[in-house]
């Protein structure tokens, strides 16, 4: 009985998840534009995408920003971790207050937030007002995640590396940041996935210079449907997995024992 | 400047300048007098919040409420024992059961409230299934209404309630169970009295998560809902992009942080009486 | 030993929090001396040395090494290395990389580095393990690659917290004499903290015996166990029995006769005394002389007791014995094995006296 109780519960919430998943990459090969029927296997909607400017260059704009932004999170946010694991300063308290308070907002307040702060600074709406935002929000999780990680160091090895004569920098260089690796490589691939995610901060802080994914399909599907954004999504799925397994690959080599 | 310096300088800096004066400036605008060139302009006043109490807005903010609630609720109930099952699971399936959690978040979240449109709408996945086997005759009207708002909402944000919850199973000290076991507590009795209470903070967080960004997603409502299911978001969303109403906008967000705050304070008082009776391996966040 | 002070500690005051560790501390260590801390835990010893490493400053005072004032100045540039308890060595580096970290830090070409890496892991007889993780290595083999690490960087002092009490105890007493051997090679100046006094006694060159942050004693592993200066010193260092005595007599020559426990005996002390003055007769147990009462001649002067306990430990004979004024006292005796009859029988009564000259006299302390 509990586990028939345990399968329905399992099977219901991964079908909850992933149906739609299902439907958008079935129907990105779906010769009809409906989708409600299979009228056979068709790659046209490829095609359109691929010709469709407007759309290919937001995406190749969210892609690039979800890049750019988690690896200048994964490496800000490292160093905020260090200061915070390490260090003693002032207002320290505070910082991990403001981190803490990024994490927890819903994302409309910290969109607001953040166009608030571009408009009184004079930036302008677009790649610049995008990037900061994005690395911001996506710092709380490397800070957790790198300072998780923090917790299992032999503090004795920090002050073995002093010991030896290595200053603040070397024994980060030398001995901190290799034995963070992991952390940092899950930091970077979570910072990618909520960047690439995002839609309420994207559409408030970004400009009708630099225009991203959400905001392209958005004014496509508000009206009625559109293949070519199946095709998008499915290519996304695609992509991502691809760099997943790039990543799991290389620190499978760099540690074999792990 | 030595790189210890630099370092902290960074934190607090970035911090300063990208969350705490911006959080300021927004109460400092929530004050101000709209105007439709210059955003917000002196002088003080507190109209924006007063506005705030008008029937219309009311009414959106309970309608809100209402579709949160609905949505936090059904995230519980589907997402608790999912988390229960997966933190109990072997390290292998447990991390492969994460990873599969992960996995939709790289199509971009309005990509997949899209799919759902697909799903539900008149032509959709569900009526043509229903048409097919002849169970109606007519397609049922399932998007723009609260049903799709609310699917889509535990749509996207199940996960993240889940995810703090199977940290929050972890936690519990197995030994626990077994002692209750042991003086004679059923399965159930054991779920009530041991599991229960010291998974609540973990309850609670996932509650936060969930509860208060739900207000905030107005493209879910914007693409699943129609004008008559608006959420708190899409309001805030209009004062700023369309109205140009700043300080308005500002004062709903202000209303936001302040609930937040309350949440997040019966968060820590759920917490603290956790540590107080004991029961979890260490603190929670 | 040159003969110079290598190091010198004074004024040094350090607190923790509300705690007072150590207050107005001083201390000389001759160059090449094996110098231990002794002391229970929480007496300061690991303070000590963390501050002469550099990892935390003093409250008040100074550290000089060699005549430079080095107080201010950070751990990573004193020509100070330290041996941790917990062997910190690197997880992610080999054996090699580890024991060249020092030197590579400090600029040396990898010629060099090549050379006293070699000779460094030499030394500690790990030659062929260069390339092994630390996770691929023994308790023993771990505290080698951490001694290599330090002593490859030639620093003036070596510190070592502990370093010994990871070990099983076979590991410990054969580290002990390679330690021993490896000090007097090297000609280093080793700086050791232990609780383990027979390490203490076994291993120093000179010793301090610490206590609640208060230098107790400070000399020689023998002057320490032979003439301890204080009841904390004597109860400390391996056991001892206490005799609470009156002087009744000066006999001169620092010769005096004592009233104790109700015997009168002829005592010797190191210092002088007065009449009536209250002291403390320290006997190490292996000082006392057990006769059964029958054999004793008649006009025997000592203390008649009654055998508690007896204990055969291969060595000797060891045998606690309760006087008739109830004050218990151990005796070890070396056991004869040509004497057939060497042995107590429990609640046997007993004489017991003392090598005269053997006994150790200090003040008294309420």
């Amino acid at each position: 009985m509990m586990r028939l109780f345990k399968w329905a519960i399992l099977g219901l919430v991964f079908a909850y998840l992933y149906l739609p998943i299902l439907v958008l990459v079935s129907n990105s090969f779906n010769a009809s534009k409906y989708g409600h029927q299979w009228m056979g296997f068709s790659l046209k909607w490829y095609a359109k995408l691929l010709q469709n400017d407007a759309l290919m260059q937001a995406f190749v704009h969210s892609l690039t920003i979800a890049l750019l932004a988690a690896t200048v999170a994964t490496l800000i946010g490292t160093l905020m971790a260090l200061a915070l694991y390490r260090y003693r300063f002032v207002l320290k308290g505070t910082a991990s207050g403001l981190l803490f308070v990024v994490m927890m907002s819903p994302d409309i307040v910290l969109a607001i937030t953040f166009l608030v702060i571009f408009i009184a600074l004079g930036v302008q709406l677009g790649f610049w007002s995008l990037l900061i935002a994005h690395i911001t929000f996506c710092l709380p999780f490397v800070v957790i995640t790198v300072f998780a990680q923090f917790r299992d160091f032999d503090p004795n090895l920090l002050e073995a590396a002093q010991d030896l004569g290595a200053g603040e920098w070397r024994t980060f260089r030398w001995v901190i940041l290799p034995l963070l690796t992991p952390a940092v490589i899950s930091g970077w691939l979570l910072s990618f996935t909520l960047s690439l995610d995002d839609v309420i901060i994207s559409s408030f802080v970004t400009g009708p210079d630099y225009e991203i994914l959400p905001v392209r399909v958005f004014s496509m599907v508000k009206v009625g449907i559109s293949p070519e954004v199946n095709v998008l999504a499915t290519l996304l799925l695609a992509l991502s997995l691809v760099l997943v397994t790039i990543i799991s690959v290389l620190t499978h080599k760099r540690n074999p024992q792990s | 400047m030595n790189f210890k310096r630099l370092v902290i300088l960074l934190t607090l800096g970035w911090l300063g300048l990208f969350v705490l004066l911006p959080h300021l400036l927004v109460v400092l605008t929530s004050l101000l007098t709209a105007d439709t060139s210059h955003l917000a302009v002196y002088p003080f006043t507190l109209e924006s919040y007063r506005r705030l109490w008008a029937p219309i807005y009311a009414g959106v903010f309970w309608h809100s409420l209402w579709l949160s609630g609905v949505t936090t609720l059904i995230c519980l109930l589907l997402g608790y024992p999912f988390a229960y099952l997966v933190a109990r699971m072997t390290p292998g399936w447990r991390n492969f059961m994460l990873f599969m959690m992960v996995v939709p978040f790289w199509t971009n979240s309005l990509i997949r409230t899209y799919a759902i449109k697909l799903i539900l709408g008149n032509k959709g996945l569900v009526n043509s299934l229903l048409l097919a086997t002849g169970l109606v005759e007519r397609p049922v009207q399932l998007l723009y209404t609260e049903f799709a708002v609310i699917f889509g909402l535990v749509y996207i944000l199940l996960p993240f309630l889940v995810l703090p919850l199977i940290a929050s199973f972890d936690k519990l000290d197995r030994n626990l169970l077994e002692a209750a076991h042991d003086l004679g507590a059923n399965r159930w009795q054991r779920f009530v009295h041991v599991v229960l209470p010291l998974t609540m903070p973990g309850v609670v967080a996932g509650c936060l998560i969930v509860f208060l960004p739900a207000m905030g997603m107005f493209y879910v409502s914007d693409l699943l809902g129609g004008a008559k299911n608006l959420l708190i978001g899409n309001v805030i969303k209009n004062q700023f992009l369309l109205t140009r109403d700043w300080p308005f906008g500002s004062a709903i967000s202000v209303g936001l942080i302040l609930i937040m705050a309350l949440l997040l304070y019966l968060y820590y008082l759920a917490n603290r009486r956790i540590q107080r009776k004991g029961g979890l391996h260490d603190e929670a966040l | 030993m040159t003969g110079s002070t290598i190091l010198e500690l004074s004024g040094i005051s350090k607190r923790f929090d509300t705690q007072e560790i150590l207050t107005d501390f001083n201390l000389s260590v001759g160059d090449g001396e094996f110098f231990t801390l002794l002391g229970p835990s929480g007496c300061g010893k690991t303070t000590l040395l963390r501050l002469i490493a550099g990892f935390d400053r003093p409250d008040a005072g100074q550290v000089l090494l060699n005549g430079v004032d080095i107080t201010a100045l950070p751990a990573e540039r004193r020509p100070v290395n330290t041996v941790f308890q917990s062997y910190a060595l690197f997880p992610h580096m080999t054996v090699y990389e580890n024991v060249s970290f020092g030197l590579r830090m400090a600029g040396m070409d990898r010629a060099e580095i090549r050379e006293r890496v070699g000779e460094a892991l030499e030394i500690v007889r790990l030659g062929d393990l260069s390339a092994r993780r630390p996770h691929q290595l023994s308790g023993g083999q771990k505290q080698r690659v951490a001694i290599a690490r330090a002593v490859v960087n030639r620093p003036k002092l070596l510190l070592l917290d502990e370093s010994l009490s990871a070990l099983d105890l076979k590991l410990r007493q054969q580290m002990r004499i390679e330690l021993k051997q490896l000090q007097r090679r090297l000609g280093i100046t080793f700086i050791y903290v232990t609780h383990d006094q027979e390490e203490a006694l076994s291993l120093s060159d000179r010793l301090l015996v610490l206590n609640n942050g208060n230098p107790q004693q400070i000399g020689t592993p023998r002057e320490v166990y032979e003439s301890p200066r204080n009841l904390f010193v004597a109860r400390f260092i391996g056991e001892i029995n206490v005799l609470d005595a009156r002087i009744d007599e000066d006999l001169g020559d620092l010769n005096y006769r004592a009233a104790i426990q109700g015997v009168s005996k002829q005592i010797h002390a190191d210092v002088r005394f007065e009449v009536g003055d209250r002291v403390h007769v320290l006997l190490r147990p292996e000082d006392l002389r057990i006769e059964y009462i029958e054999d004793a001649p008649s006009d025997r002067n000592g203390f008649i007791g009654r055998v508690l306990e007896r204990n055969y430990t291969g060595q000797t004979l060891d045998s606690l014995i309760a006087l008739d004024n109830g004050l218990q006292l151990t005796a070890h005796e070396y056991f004869n094995e040509d004497d057939p009859d060497f042995d107590y029988t429990i609640g046997q009564r007993v004489w017991v006296d003392w090598v005269p000259g053997w006994e150790h006299v200090i003040p008294a302390e309420t």
